[in-house]
């Protein structure tokens, strides 16, 4: 009896729940409003700050209207990332991969390969149907952009440009200490004459290339690549299609590191070590405890301004390109050497409402909004109807590094391989091993995670 | 002597726990089995592992206990090797001892100042982790920090506590962050202590160490055991040290947990993370048991 009357009683607490729930769901549902999502590694006033800007005073507003014309009622709600670009690669795998995420989120092309082959992507065509592949803007985007987002020739996203990396340095720092400028290293000899000479005039720590685990794919792309491509040396080889884990370009360029750190301290060791490096070497650069620093157009356009008014840097900050070891020594044979990278914008498998994501995508992408983009933040744009606008230097930086670039292998492995080239920097710059050491650790993870047949090793003398 | 009847009837009685068992059974029963399955598979959150995770028997395993690499900075060997001395350090040395001489030296004191004491220590131990950890890492700052601006005031010089320091700065946070749970232990154990018997000590003129080593210590010892059992489960488990040094600098602060973070979510070797977890639960365990087995102990000697 009593357990009886107790089953009548929950059923009801339940009924009565739902009923509720009911309830509150209903009248949302009743309007259809379609709401976005979007979000990316941007915040108001703090990091990519620009593009938080243009997003809510640009993009957003018209495309609302846009939509509206249409007699569609659609809002889009801007979601501000403010962790590092591995903490959020980590919320997207994790948001995906349990389905849900937001509509439309910013990517990095090299983490394209593991997430489509893990299935957390799907192609845009997919997502969204044949409008994608009728969309004007195809046309003017060149095919090697395109495959910044691309895998197995398929598009799963729109680049937002391109990059370039090279030197930057501090103008007024080097005319203090009598380097003449404008200044440009023909040798890797070279950096270090001048990182002596500032030494000399009272810079701490002059010299910053990044290395170790805590700065992610900053110390692959800003300072392993760009002093292994120096050295002759790319992490992977195209032709053979096998990477390089072992050779004497390898153990040059862990020697730079050495010479830079340790041997003559001529960089900061624990900038490499410590979780916020990156952010401070920056800080440092704008204080002028750093006076060469290799880094990303990135870095001119926006990192920079976070710590300095734009006339400042205008009147300090300069570039000069990255030489290779030896004139003629650098990657297939070059004198200077630089590395490209590209990020952009892809939909969400998961969307409810791919046709409005699309749209907000294209919107975004076409030519007018990318003119106005231009205009608040001068870059090396996606579609070659927008040119780089109001920036000499911006353009100088195009126009001299990408007819020498080259790019990362878009292969899913690329991560763990990145991480392992960052362990080996950490590893030398902390001094827990010789270069030696280092490079064989090196080539025995990486063989581990490629594989025995994927693997090339040149005999160091 | 009759057995008294219950409350409820035994049917009643399951009833109202089903619906904790029911919670108990999705949030930790299955999980716990679904991790062990993950432990044999070379699944993945990112990758062709994701989508068609395989079999692999006790490769995880294997890996983990690759004695060649073991000890390496950023093994599994160790992480075990940074645990125990933080465990040690931090819960054994650190809370337990703390825990003990503040409840000894307010032993039936009553005032401002220990309503003070206990009050702050309690404080640290119940604020939330992403405040205290953002107050410590503002205390610490090698330029900046509290800590640093009042060393330097006086001459000492500004230690790079986070760098060069890394495992002793967060054993003594953590020291800091869970001595409260021990001084209230062994305040209450303190107070179940009849007064009579220090009293009488007192008349013979017993020193202050004899009273504790004679007759304090013997009958506190349940508690210091139930106690010493308690925080090293917690330490062992702890996450925290995290938000501070992030394992770092080159893995001096890689505690198992951060460990099985990293490998887990930042490399989405969910297989792997899974066999870390395992064995973390295997040690768990044994804990536990030693700690069951000991009050049990306990319990038939008194």
């Amino acid at each position: 009896m009593f357990r009886k009357a107790m089953l009548v009683r929950m059923l009801v607490i339940v009924a009565m729940i739902s009923t509720l729930s009911a309830a509150f769901a209903g009248p949302a549902a009743a309007q259809d409003e379609i709401k976005l999502t979007m979000t990316c590694r941007c915040v108001a006033d703090g990091v990519n700050s620009e593009l938080v800007g243009w997003l809510l005073e640009h993009v957003i507003p018209t495309f609302e209207e846009a939509m509206a014309a249409e007699g569609k009622n659609v809002t889009v709600e801007l979601v501000q990332f403010g962790g590092s670009d591995e903490q959020l690669k980590e919320q997207y795998a994790l948001d995906l991969g349990v389905g849900g995420g937001y509509d439309l989120f910013s990517f990095d092309g090299f983490w394209v390969p593991e997430f489509v082959d893990a299935g957390l992507l799907q192609p845009l065509h997919t997502v969204a149907g044949d409008v994608v592949d009728e969309w004007e803007g195809w046309g003017h985007i060149s095919e090697g952009i395109q495959a910044i987002l691309g895998y197995q020739g398929e598009r799963y996203g729109i680049a937002a440009g391109t990059d370039v990396r090279e030197i930057f340095y501090r103008r007024d720092l080097f005319e203090e200490a009598g380097i003449e400028v404008p200044w440009q290293p023909t040798s890797w000899e070279e950096i270090l004459e001048a990182g002596r000479i500032l030494k000399e005039a009272g810079v701490e720590t002059p010299i910053q290339i990044n290395a170790g685990t805590a700065m992610g794919e900053a110390t692959t792309m800003q300072g392993w690549d760009m002093v292994l491509l120096g050295a002759g040396q790319h992490m992977y080889d195209f032709d053979e299609g096998k990477w390089n884990v072992s050779s004497p370009a390898i153990l040059d360029a862990l020697n730079l590191y050495k010479t830079i750190y340790l041997d003559e301290e001529l960089g900061d060791a624990r900038l490499q070590l410590i979780a916020d490096g990156r952010d401070r070497s920056f800080a440092d650069f704008a204080s002028g405890k750093i006076a060469i620093l290799v880094e990303g157009d990135w870095f001119w356009r926006s990192a920079i301004l976070s710590q300095m008014e734009e006339e400042t840097r205008n009147e300090v900050v300069t570039w000069a390109k990255m030489p290779a070891k030896e004139p003629g020594a650098g990657f297939r044979g070059q004198d200077f050497v630089t590395i490209s990278g590209g990020t952009g914008w892809v939909l969400n498998p998961n969307t409810d409402h791919p046709e409005e994501a699309w749209a907000l995508l294209a919107h975004m992408s076409s030519q007018d909004m990318q003119l106005i983009w231009e205009e608040i933040l001068p870059r090396i744009n996606f579609r070659d109807d927008v040119p780089v606008a109001g920036d000499e230097v911006m353009s100088a930086m195009a126009d001299e590094l990408l007819p020498l670039t080259t790019v990362r292998p878009m292969l899913p492995d690329y991560a763990k391989v990145s991480y392992e080239a960052q362990l080996m920097t950490e590893r030398v710059v902390s001094g827990e091993m010789s270069p030696e050491e280092a490079m064989e650790a090196y080539a025995e993870a990486v063989t581990d995670i490629v594989g025995e047949d994927n693997v090339i090793v040149i005999p160091v003398e | 002597m009759e057995k008294r009847p219950g409350v409820f009837s035994g049917k009643v009685g399951l009833t109202f726990l089903t619906p904790a068992l029911f919670f108990v059974a999705i949030f930790l029963i299955l999980p716990f089995f679904w991790i062990f399955y993950l432990s044999f598979t070379n699944r993945t959150l990112t990758g062709v592992t994701a989508a068609n995770p395989q079999f692999v028997g006790l490769e995880n395993y294997q890996r983990l206990f690759d004695f060649d690499q073991w000890m390496r900075y950023g093994q599994f060997g160790n992480a075990l090797k940074i645990t125990f001395q933080f465990v040690l350090g931090s819960a054994l040395l650190g809370q337990a001892v703390v825990g003990l001489t503040v409840a000894w030296a307010f032993y039936r004191r009553k005032g401002l100042l220990r309503e003070t004491v206990f009050t702050l220590a309690v404080l640290a131990w119940i604020i939330p982790e992403v405040v205290v950890a953002f107050a410590w890492s503002a205390f610490l700052d090698v330029d900046r920090g509290t800590l640093n601006t009042i060393l330097s005031a006086v001459g000492l010089g500004q230690p790079d506590w986070l760098f060069d320091y890394p495992l002793l700065t967060i054993i003594i946070f953590n020291t800091w962050r869970g001595s409260a749970f021990s001084i209230l232990l062994f305040s209450s154990a303190l107070e179940t202590i009849p007064p009579s018997y220090v009293e009488t000590a007192d008349v013979v003129g017993a020193s202050a160490w004899r009273k504790f080593r004679d007759i304090i210590f013997p009958l506190m010892r349940g508690h210091i055991l139930t106690d010493l059992i308690l925080i090293t489960l917690w330490t062992f488990n702890v996450f925290t040290p995290f938000l501070l040094t992030g394992g770092g600098p080159t893995f001096r602060t890689e505690l198992v947990s951060i460990y099985t973070y990293r490998t887990a979510f930042k490399f989405f070797e969910f297989g792997r993370g899974g066999a870390i977890a395992v064995v973390m639960m295997l040690i768990n365990f044994m804990l536990a048991m030693g700690y069951l087995i000991a009050l049990r102990r306990q319990k038939a000697v008194s």
